[in-house]
């Protein structure tokens, strides 16, 4: 018997595991190239994919392809699977935390060269 | 009385499409802290994953329009080099801030941080949409996803607000005409 506030547990976990890694992995991807743009000006000169843009539009680019990718992979891998979600948002948090710091000015910054 | 066109775009970019996303985000996230299956029945809770899934998606869409108009149509106007020579530096707002001791912070750390971090809040935006979109009303039920749904949300809040905070300091210190 169900009460008529029952809503059932059934959908494996994997698709919305494989979103979610797949966001910290393209908010590191950013991070990390926003780090290596500015330790290194072949890298930047390399992210320069728009000229009016700057390194700017290659380290977006590439970061977003990443995250695009990594989720299609990811999807494909774990499509119909259960997965540890919270082994998955632990390693999800700490893929965020390097977003947030390798595109924030001071920690990059100590990355660029004298 | 006149608006140019890069004051229109500056428009779009940030009184429009971000400040779209930042103000819907106050429902979203109750939206999202309400979806407990002990506050509704399946049958509301349907209406209510429908509502999410369709406001949660125009967040998300809007916000990508958003650091796309920044980064790729406004910024090359915010960044762009003066000729040699130029001692006007009134449409240069990159070289104007940085002209001056006193502004220069508004590039070095304000636009640095913004154009980055922005780019973390459609990210983050989507995988909210895309969780609450797979799940639907199964989202009550599942404590672990719906808390980590919402500290995304509330990472794409942050992002955008800090982008677009720094987006109106400054265009109030250097503005784009």
């Amino acid at each position: 018997m169900t009460s008529k506030n029952a809503v059932n547990i059934s959908l494996p976990n994997g698709p919305a595991a494989a979103a979610l890694l797949a966001g910290g992995i393209g908010a590191a991807a950013l991070g990390i190239l926003t780090t290596l743009s500015e330790a290194s000006a072949n890298i930047a000169n390399a992210l320069r994919w728009s000229v009016a843009v700057g390194p700017l539009s290659g380290k977006v680019g590439a970061a977003v392809i990443i995250y695009l990718v990594s989720w299609a992979i990811l999807h494909y891998a774990w499509r119909g699977k259960n997965v540890n979600f919270n082994q998955v948002a632990t390693v999800t948090f700490i893929l965020l935390a390097i977003g947030l710091l390798g595109t924030f000015p001071p920690v990059f910054e100590l990355f660029a060269p004298e | 009385m006149q608006v140019t066109g890069r004051e229109v775009w500056t428009i779009i970019h940030g009184m429009g499409f971000g400040a779209i996303f930042l103000l819907a985000f106050a429902g979203g996230l109750a939206e999202l802290y309400s979806m407990r299956p002990e506050w509704m029945t399946a049958e509301g809770m349907k209406t209510r994953v429908s509502r999410m899934k369709t406001g949660l998606w125009v967040m998300a869409a809007t916000v990508w329009l958003t650091v796309i108009s920044g980064s790729f149509i406004v910024y090359p106007w915010y960044r762009a080099a003066p000729p040699e020579g130029t001692a006007d530096l009134t449409n240069f707002p990159r070289s104007l801030l940085l002209s001056q001791p006193t502004t220069a912070g508004w590039h070095t750390f304000g636009m640095e941080w913004k154009e980055h971090v922005g780019w973390l809040a459609p990210i983050a935006a989507t995988v909210v949409a895309a969780i609450v979109s797979y799940y639907g009303p199964e989202i009550s039920r599942r404590l672990g996803e719906r808390r980590v749904v919402t500290i995304f949300f509330v990472i794409a809040f942050l992002s955008a607000a800090i982008a677009g905070a720094f987006g109106a300091f400054i265009t109030k210190a250097a503005p784009l005409q």
